[in-house]
């Protein structure tokens, strides 16, 4: 039956992807191009292309897209179930731990060694992304005409508004976007 | 906090916008999050935000997924962390089922490409907003230990790429031992 195939699939992509998307996606390729055939390889690289351009993590994005082509919307629902089923059960209870056993210094030791470490991979993967938009996914280098200025320019007044005024981050985000689709078609 | 239809309706809306905006990986949601709940809300305070950001990230699943079961759970138990499941989930179904059906044009489409390469910076800045602020907490409480884990953990992640498991068992370990070998615990294991 179609619908237990969608959620095993995304239910097993669900519980071995620890440690963001990317590490995801060859166990969604695995699955959906490899095992099950629901997508060919192009357009696999479709739905990946797809998920950066919008919001919500690439395993979620994948289970809506082949849910909806392989079963219509129900296919869709059943697979994002799949999808975040196991996380429900194992953050779920690592949350119940937490609560319950806060308090004890050993634990209270756990966490004073993770925040700084959260921050460091937050930090990562905001450098990360400054250096995506500011060079255009070209990578880092020496050329000056690789960096896209329009970039650099939201970029600093985002930051500069960003510090100084406490503004909604989502607002910003809105702004950027407004400027992109405004400027970008006259500077090619 | 009163748990009523109110408040339900208010974590389930708060999720979805943001969930709705979570562009560029799941750790843009976090900023969003401690913009919304900790700051504006404060319904959560900051260190059980990042307490809740470190259990989300080692964990199987999607970060944003993974934070907002957190949230919920902390906010109103198992039923808070369904409905703010359903919160986060729901724009990207929505979105990527109805992309489905042409996925093709909107992968095509100029205007798409100008307003994310915009977006982009966008986001860039505001993740970056958060590290800053992080940062100066982290310097402000002038303690060399967690200043160390932080270098080591970014150069572990960005320049040697090593798993994120690891980097999180060896931070915790190294947590654990520190506070263990200060003298502020007493025999009941638990902090004066």
């Amino acid at each position: 039956m179609i619908y237990l195939k969608l959620f095993w699939s995304f239910f097993q992509i669900g519980l071995c992807s620890i440690g963001g998307g990317y590490a995801a996606m060859p166990l969604i390729q695995n699955q959906v191009v490899d095992i099950h055939g629901w997508l060919s390889m192009s357009e696999f690289a479709d739905v990946i292309t797809i998920s950066q351009m919008t919001p919500g993590p690439i395993a979620i994005n994948s289970a809506a897209f082949v849910g909806t082509r392989i079963a219509g919307i129900l296919g869709a629902i059943v697979a994002t179930i799949g999808c975040v089923f196991p996380s429900c059960i194992i953050v779920l209870s690592l949350a119940y731990i937490y609560y319950k056993y806060r308090e004890l210094s050993t634990v209270q030791g756990v966490l004073n060694g993770l925040r700084p470490a959260v921050i460091a991979m937050i930090a990562s993967a905001g450098l990360s992304l400054v250096i995506l938009a500011l060079w255009n996914g070209k990578g880092v280098s020496g050329k000056i005409g690789n960096i896209d200025f329009l970039s650099v320019a939201i970029f600093a007044v985002a930051i500069f508004i960003l510090r100084k005024w406490k503004v909604n981050p989502i607002m910003v985000m809105i702004g950027a976007g407004v400027i992109g689709l405004c400027v970008y078609p006259f500077i090619r | 906090m009163e748990r009523n239809i109110k408040f339900y309706f208010k974590l389930f809306t708060s999720t979805f916008y943001l969930s709705a905006f979570t562009f560029g990986g799941g750790f843009v949601i976090i900023p969003l999050m401690r913009k919304k709940f900790v700051h504006e809300y404060k319904w959560i305070d900051e260190r059980e935000m990042m307490d809740l950001t470190a259990i989300a990230q080692a964990s199987p699943g999607a970060i944003a997924v993974n934070a907002s079961i957190l949230v919920g759970y902390r906010l109103a138990g198992v039923f808070g962390a369904m409905i703010s499941i359903l919160g986060t989930v729901l724009p990207p179904l929505i979105i990527l089922s109805i992309i489905s059906v042409a996925y093709t044009a909107f992968r095509d489409s100029l205007i798409v490409k100008y307003i994310l390469r915009g977006m982009q910076a966008g986001v860039a800045a505001v993740i970056l907003d958060v590290v800053i602020s992080m940062l100066i907490d982290l310097f402000k409480e002038r303690k060399a230990l967690p200043i160390m884990v932080m270098i080591g953990a970014f150069v572990a992640t960005f320049i040697l790429k090593v798993n994120v498991i690891v980097i999180i068992l060896a931070s915790g370990l190294i947590g654990a031992v520190s506070m263990y070998s200060s003298k502020n615990v007493n025999k009941s294991g638990r902090i004066k």
